[in-house]
């Protein structure tokens, strides 16, 4: 291919990380948002102590460089004994990681509402669960999904940390296949692309929404 | 019947009900009126339970409102509130809105559901908007959204919280007009007004609160034709239309 020691092979290799990369970030933010949703919702409305920690807690995750929770998660996994794959590792790491952010701007997007609808839904009868998933997350969404699409684009290209404790994703594919290649610019341009080809659709489909949504 | 007996509630230090004593038949129409701050909205809030007080009790129907053991969610469906912001779900079309409540709380199907709520949104004038988003409606086209989604629950009590106080004043009248509507259908009502026209033509009684206590109570004529108390005779010269 192009003249050059790149074979197809090569590409398909990258295309099997990317695969990885996508699942990497399916799970992480999956994990991460679905923790992050039941911490943002019952941060607000716990009592101040209980919020406080659970905000501590949050503050770490959040300051402690992602490289190195990934490093110490996997370190915890061999000491305890845990033997979990190091895939799994790298993914209950991403969420956890996930989880902090997503709780934060599930949290903004809570607060967002009005205390008068929320009390006007109380006032019908309707149970503090009932108000949640009736009327704060969908009032809440329209403040949430373009700050958590951000934090699936950023968490997508972040994966690529963990080929530090050696999950061959994308990133680590290509490293790979530049060292044998030395073809670093080529290789690392199709990685580029391929980062693109993944994250332009998510970006476009919440832009769809939101323009959807400013139209109500 | 609503009876309040000896209610005090306080924010912090600052007590805002001073032991309030009032009951409403079933079918009265009770007016509250006084200067700001004087708790009128707070003797709302602590009827429905939206806020818990301090001493005295809050009876309902029989049912002790503040008690431990009292389901509020159940009790709401018997009181509707309609406040002086409107409040309408904006993510829901005025349809949804109303049909929501019944949906979620009377465990309504979807088709029962809609039918109680066209009906309530017609009866307020509103058949033509069904499948609008709030957004879409006047000030006062959501305040009549507002009533009929509280009506929907089919209430045996109506409260309403300076309903009119955020409209502008050419839409007020229709919002009024609604509320009389109800009067005139026996609805059991407690209105916090400004309008005190209104509260003289629509009221069986009228209770002019005070820094936080019933100052006076009386018939709409007694009250705005000749007021025993000073503080409520000076009280209705400062606002317009008494
Ligand atoms: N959530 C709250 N926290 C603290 N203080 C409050 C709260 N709600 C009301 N208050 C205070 O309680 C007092 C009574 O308020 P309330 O809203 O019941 O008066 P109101 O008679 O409805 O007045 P207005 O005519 O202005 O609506 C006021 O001094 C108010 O500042
Ligand atoms: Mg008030």
């Amino acid at each position: 291919m192009f003249a050059s020691p790149l074979r197809w092979n090569d590409v398909w290799l990258m295309l099997q990380g990317a695969g990885v990369t996508l699942s990497l970030t399916f799970w992480a933010v999956l994990g991460g948002t679905l923790l992050g949703l039941i911490l943002g919702v019952v941060r607000p409305s716990s009592r101040w102590w209980v919020s406080a920690m659970i905000g501590f807690v949050l503050d770490i995750f959040r300051s402690v460089p992602l490289l190195i929770q990934l490093v110490l998660v996997n370190s915890f996994n061999s000491i305890v004994g845990l033997r979990l794959p190091v895939f799994t590792v790298a993914c209950v790491a991403l969420a956890l990681y996930t989880a902090a952010y997503c709780a934060e701007v599930v949290r903004s997007g809570v607060l967002a509402v009005p205390l008068t609808t929320r009390r006007a839904a109380r006032s019908l009868g309707m149970s503090w669960w009932q108000d949640i998933t009736s009327i704060v997350l969908p009032m809440g969404m329209r403040v949430m999904l373009p700050t958590w699409i951000g934090l699936t684009l950023g968490v997508m290209k972040d994966t690529a940390l963990v080929l530090w404790i050696g999950v061959a994703e994308l990133l680590k594919t290509s490293q790979s296949i530049i060292t044998r290649t030395q073809e670093p610019l080529l290789v690392l341009a199709i990685a580029g692309l391929i980062y693109f080809v993944i994250s332009y659709p998510i970006a476009r489909a919440g832009m769809r929404l939101e323009k959807k949504w400013n139209t109500q | 019947m609503i009876e309040v007996s000896d209610v005090r509630k306080s924010f912090g230090k600052l007590e805002v009900l001073k032991g309030i004593n009032l009951t409403v038949k079933k079918g009265e129409v009770l007016s509250m009126i006084g200067g700001s701050g004087s708790g009128k909205s707070t003797m709302l809030m602590c009827i429905n339970g939206l806020e818990p007080i301090q001493s005295g009790r809050i009876v309902v129907d029989g049912i002790d409102v503040h008690a431990k053991s009292t389901d509020l969610n159940h009790l709401r469906k018997r009181i509707g509130i309609v406040f002086q912001q409107w409040n309408a779900f904006p993510h829901l079309t005025v349809l949804e809105n109303v049909m929501l409540a019944p949906r979620k709380v009377l465990k309504k199907n979807r088709q029962e559901a809609e039918q109680i709520a066209v009906r309530h949104l017609k009866h307020v004038g509103l058949g033509e908007k069904l499948k609008v988003f709030p957004s879409r409606l006047s000030g006062g086209q959501q305040q009549r959204m507002a009533i009929a989604r509280a009506l929907a629950m089919s209430p045996d009590y109506m409260l309403f919280d300076e309903v009119t106080s955020a409209l502008d004043p050419q839409l007020v009248g229709e919002v009024l007009d609604t509320m009389r509507m109800l009067s005139k259908e026996g609805m059991t009502m407690i209105v916090v007004t400004h309008e005190m026209r209104f509260a003289r033509e629509v009221s069986d009684r009228v209770a002019y609160f005070h820094q936080g206590k019933i100052h006076e109570i009386g018939s709409p004529e007694q009250i705005f034709g000749s007021p025993n108390q000073p503080e409520t005779a000076n009280f209705l010269k400062s606002v317009h239309g008494a």
